[in-house]
């Protein structure tokens, strides 16, 4: 018998959902197409005005990256605790929260990466100019793993709990508001003159927390659900 | 317990290696309770499980290292063929996963090559049931906890399972078996324990 390392066991956790991503690439793809849409909408619908769409785009742009990794939480845990795969991986001779970072980093390069690449797009669609944009990438480079760990904890609480899509969102969002602060802040902050260091600071800071505590209470919430 | 209903209780039964417990009972005794338990997946009520004198709950992981479950979820992903996700499984259980092994696992539980690489989605429940209990012959792990694993099989596979199950207790291993059909194994090597429910 050859043990694997925490690291294979990871990879093998984050190779298995990206397969099964590309499987159901439509799925996948529907955060996605959420972001693009409304974002796409705002401008439609509060006007052609190049300074109010610039004063509210970031806000929209950070609303509606969250609103898309809510969208896909529900991917996270559900289909594994349904087809037994779960009860599998927390019984395999790995720490579970190390499995969770496999699966949340998965979440992320799914859904959270393509708002990343995306963003410079939609960020010129509300006259953001140049370094406001590359700021709006970087919050999200930094803010979307940190809505993913965050995400994690509540989708893992909710597993087998009928209505958990609603009950998932009133979880996370309370939870989702610093992230989503310091996010647009640090654009809105970019657009004013004033520099984004802080912000960004602060972003960073909210992911290494969340790097270091969401894995074991996802883990946690998980166990309870198999129980 | 299960809700407010003790499901069973005194259970004091120790299984040696080379042998097997088959855990009996009527629907809703708690034959799934209990083998959830000696996973640690649910934790008891009262007493201990114990693997070599220690509780698994302590053991953890360590304990995790010597068992290979097979629940009544196949645990297999409909969306991959049956080599990737043995594959996949194999892949992080430390169990035997080369691509030729796997193809061979696959044969040895009786499906056919030419289902290896469908969609797991595509194959019947008797087919997907198969695709998890080919991990049984990947499995170099000495504790098996196996729950209902004659579900939807044939009467060829149920064979060729239970031959499974008999060449790992020759080698030292030694199984948990929940089941509600009878099992096809020497007076000796084999318990039973009846739970009332």
């Amino acid at each position: 018998m050859t043990r694997p390392g925490m690291w294979d066991a990871l990879c093998g956790v984050v190779r298995r959902d990206l397969l099964l991503a590309m499987r159901r690439r439509s799925d996948a793809a529907m955060p996605v197409f959420f972001l693009v849409i409304v974002a796409s909408l705002f401008p439609l619908g509060v006007g052609p005005e190049p300074a109010v769409l610039r004063t509210i785009g970031p806000g929209v742009l950070w609303v509606a990256a969250l609103l898309a990794c809510l969208l896909s939480l529900g991917r996270v845990f559900t289909a594994d605790y349904l087809d037994g795969v779960l009860e599998q991986m927390v019984l395999i001779a790995q720490p579970l929260p190390v499995l969770v970072v496999g699966k949340v980093f998965a979440h992320w390069v799914i859904a959270g990466v393509p708002v990343v690449l995306l963003s410079p797009l939609l960020g010129l669609q509300f006259g953001l100019d140049g370094e406001a944009v590359a700021v709006l990438a970087l919050s999200l480079l930094l803010g979307t793993p940190t809505l993913s760990m965050i995400g994690a904890i509540g989708a893992a609480l909710v597993l087998g709990v009928r209505g958990s899509g609603l009950l998932v969102a009133l979880l996370v969002l309370p939870l989702y508001v610093p992230v989503l602060i310091f996010g647009a802040g640090a654009v809105a902050s970019s657009l004013a003159g004033v520099g984004a260091e802080a912000n960004l600071s602060l972003l960073g800071a909210c992911l290494v927390l969340s790097l270091f505590f969401a894995p074991w209470a996802t883990a946690a919430a998980l166990r309870i659900a198999l129980e | 317990m299960r809700g407010e209903r003790r499901l069973f209780s005194d259970v004091n039964v120790k299984v040696e290696p080379g042998t097997l417990l088959a855990v009996v009972g009527e629907n809703g005794s708690g034959k799934t309770s209990f083998l959830r338990i000696l996973t640690s997946l649910l934790p008891p009520e009262e007493g201990a499980v114990l693997w070599q004198g220690q509780d698994i709950r302590q053991l953890k992981e360590q304990y995790y290292a010597q068992l290979t479950y097979i629940g009544h979820l196949n645990g297999v992903k409909d969306d991959l063929t049956p080599i990737e996700n043995l594959m996949a499984s194999a892949g992080l259980t430390g169990d035997q996963h080369s691509s030729p092994l796997v193809q061979e696992a696959l044969e040895s539980v009786g499906l056919k090559r030419t289902v290896h690489r469908l969609p797991t989605k595509v194959l019947s429940q008797g087919q997907r049931r198969r695709v998890a209990l080919a991990r049984l012959w990947l499995s170099t792990h000495p504790v098996w906890l196996l729950d209902e694993p004659f579900t939807s099989l044939d009467t060829a596979s149920t064979a060729l399972v239970t031959e499974r199950v008999q060449s790992h207790l020759r080698g030292g291993g030694l199984a948990v078996v929940v089941t509600h059909q009878e099992v096809a194994l020497p007076s000796d090597v084999i318990q039973r324990l009846r739970l009332n429910g």
